[in-house]
């Protein structure tokens, strides 16, 4: 594990990148993660909000509540004498996922492409507990690491103007979730009924970075039943501790 | 208390405040006024707290028609705003008679008017905030520009309108098509040559017609990179200047993405960012480097110079801080 002394880059007056490396690794990511809940949990007065991406956390202030010396100061002390309440713990989130047909018309794709049958793609890819490196791109959409490299696939070669939300993707060495209706290139596998952003919820989307998925394949029976629990309030979904 | 209908929205009219904080880290962009200024501004001369929200109101074309009576300030871009046909007296407060016709028919300089009200628009607050992002169908009027026929409600506005007139040094001149936005290095100023860095400070680029709250897009000389524009995705301050492959800058604003994998040459200093907010395509920007500590003193001074205006404004301005 890199325990260097991460680099403070100038992001303008009111914002401050705290840069850990310059590669992308769960250990590095990790350092972001823990350096935003030491952020929280000690309530720096001034910082107004944190942003963490792969190997860097972006802090916004206000340079008249705390000067931007103290608050490199601060930062600088809350990396180095890490706590023990302040190592991130990260959960994992289960997404319950309808593959193939209207939901992944891209799955037999993806099998034909590696030499799978579309069983065998459903298992690899719920066979996974992915790392959320990072939310970004548009609202709720999560930056996924470590998809199995035996079913990539290249991106479609005219996008679609229209993806339902909550379709489940393959781009490259890439998988992920659309949080709402886009367009977009993806290779489509599957959908899941489950809102992983919905403004009107606090927080509005359902993991944070530093959390694991894992998709759970479901028929469309019980995609259609837990749409109708999501609609009536009901569905609650599974989060447990790794 | 329904206050405003909209006749017309013109070219885009939106609802705003100072900006949604605390979401970035779920990809959620700030939003808000792009001219923070002229919003803030608006606020105390109708006795609000500078932050509550306004209309931002751009380029042209935009009729509204009063269903209360109401104070309000017109700030920001001089769109020849007429009540009932006759032209109102821009940063200055005005009261409404029920029924009075508001419009915004010509462009004489900058391009957003920030349209506040005594008591401030009332919105459903979405994360905190009544900023409307309308990419992503959040906040604001039911997570969209406004259309012909919404109407809109104020906050019953209690407070006594501030009797100091703003003076003169507080309006900004927006007729200049020639603007210089004073910047600090970085965060990836290591990525470009010499060359790059001497092209970007010493260069005249005009905005591109792609210019609005996400960014705006500039044409000029192009910026040389040491090895390749891309970087491991990070966070995207306000005001930073990105550029990519082609060589060429793109300052975010208000409704940039939250994160992004291009290179950042450097960042548009706070103070500086309404001046940006007013350029149309065609208008001329300059970069002027700064260090951090003097980016820290005109922050400051910027600051302080609003503080000044609201306590001249009257002491009522205090009243309506937790509206």
């Amino acid at each position: 594990m890199n325990n260097g002394s991460p680099h403070f880059l100038a992001g303008g007056d009111s914002a401050i990148f705290v840069e850990f490396g310059n590669t992308v690794s769960l250990e590095l990511n990790q350092r972001v993660h823990n350096l935003k809940l030491a952020i929280q949990r000690q309530r720096v007065p001034g910082i107004i909000e944190t942003v963490p991406a792969y190997c860097s956390l972006l802090v916004y202030f206000d340079p008249l509540q705390i000067h931007p010396d103290k608050l490199r100061q601060t930062l600088r002390r809350l990396v180095d004498q890490p706590q023990e309440s302040t190592i991130s713990r990260p959960r994992l989130i289960e997404i319950p996922t309808a593959y193939g047909g209207d939901f992944g018309p891209d799955i037999e794709f993806i099998a034909k492409h590696n030499g799978l049958s579309v069983d065998e793609v459903i298992k690899i890819h719920t066979g996974t507990h992915y790392p959320i490196y990072m939310i970004g791109f548009m609202p709720g959409f999560p930056y996924l690491g470590g998809m199995s490299p035996s079913i990539a696939a290249p991106r479609l070669e005219t996008p679609r103007s229209k993806i339902p939300a909550g379709s489940v993707g393959i781009a490259g060495t890439q998988t992920g979730i659309y949080p709402v209706e886009s367009p977009g290139g993806w290779r489509l596998i599957g959908r899941t009924p489950f809102r992983i952003f919905d403004p009107s919820r606090e927080p509005p989307s359902v993991f944070q970075a530093g959390d694991y998925l894992k998709f759970v394949s479901i028929s469309p029976d019980e995609f259609a039943s837990i749409q109708a629990k999501i609609e009536q309030g009901t569905y609650a979904v599974k989060l447990n501790s790794i | 208390m329904d206050t405003l209908e909209i006749i017309h929205p013109g070219s885009l009219t939106t609802v705003q405040d100072l900006g949604r904080n605390g979401y970035q880290q779920y990809g959620v962009p700030v939003s808000g006024a792009i001219d923070s200024y002229a919003l803030r501004l608006g606020n105390l001369l109708v006795g609000n707290s500078e932050g509550l929200p306004s209309l931002e109101v751009t380029l042209f074309g935009c009729r509204l028609r009063f269903l209360a009576d109401a104070t309000i300030a017109i700030t920001g871009a001089d769109l020849s705003p007429t009540l009932d046909g006759k032209p109102v007296d821009m940063w200055n407060c005005t009261t409404v008679k029920r029924g009075g016709i508001l419009a915004f028919s010509r462009l004489k300089s900058g391009c957003r008017a920030y349209l506040a009200v005594g008591g401030g628009i009332s919105v459903p607050v979405v994360m905190g905030s009544a900023a409307t992002y309308v990419r992503g169908h959040i906040g604001g009027f039911q997570g969209r520009a406004l259309r012909a026929g919404d109407v809109i409600r104020t906050i019953r506005f209690e407070g006594s309108i501030p009797v100091a007139r703003i003076p003169s040094g507080y309006i900004p001149n927006y007729a200049s098509n020639k603007i210089e936005l004073r910047v600090t290095l970085g965060p990836q100023d290591d990525y470009f040559t010499d060359n790059g860095i001497r092209t970007f400070l010493n260069s005249a680029y005009t905005v591109s017609t792609q210019a609005d709250r996400m960014g705006y897009r500039l044409n000029g000389p192009r910026i040389q990179h040491r090895a390749g524009a891309d970087i491991i995705t990070d966070g995207i301050p306000l005001g930073a200047v990105q550029v990519p492959g082609d060589g060429l800058p793109i300052i975010l604003l208000a409704d940039r993405q939250t994160t992004g994998g291009y290179t950042k040459i450097a960042t548009v200093i706070s103070p500086d960012i309404p001046l940006l907010a007013q350029a149309k395509p065609g208008d001329e920007v300059a970069f002027r480097k700064v260090t951090q500590d003097e980016a820290f003193l005109a922050l400051q001074a910027y600051e302080q110079r609003i503080q000044q205006l609201a306590k001249l404004l009257g002491p009522d301005t205090v009243r309506f801080d937790n509206v």
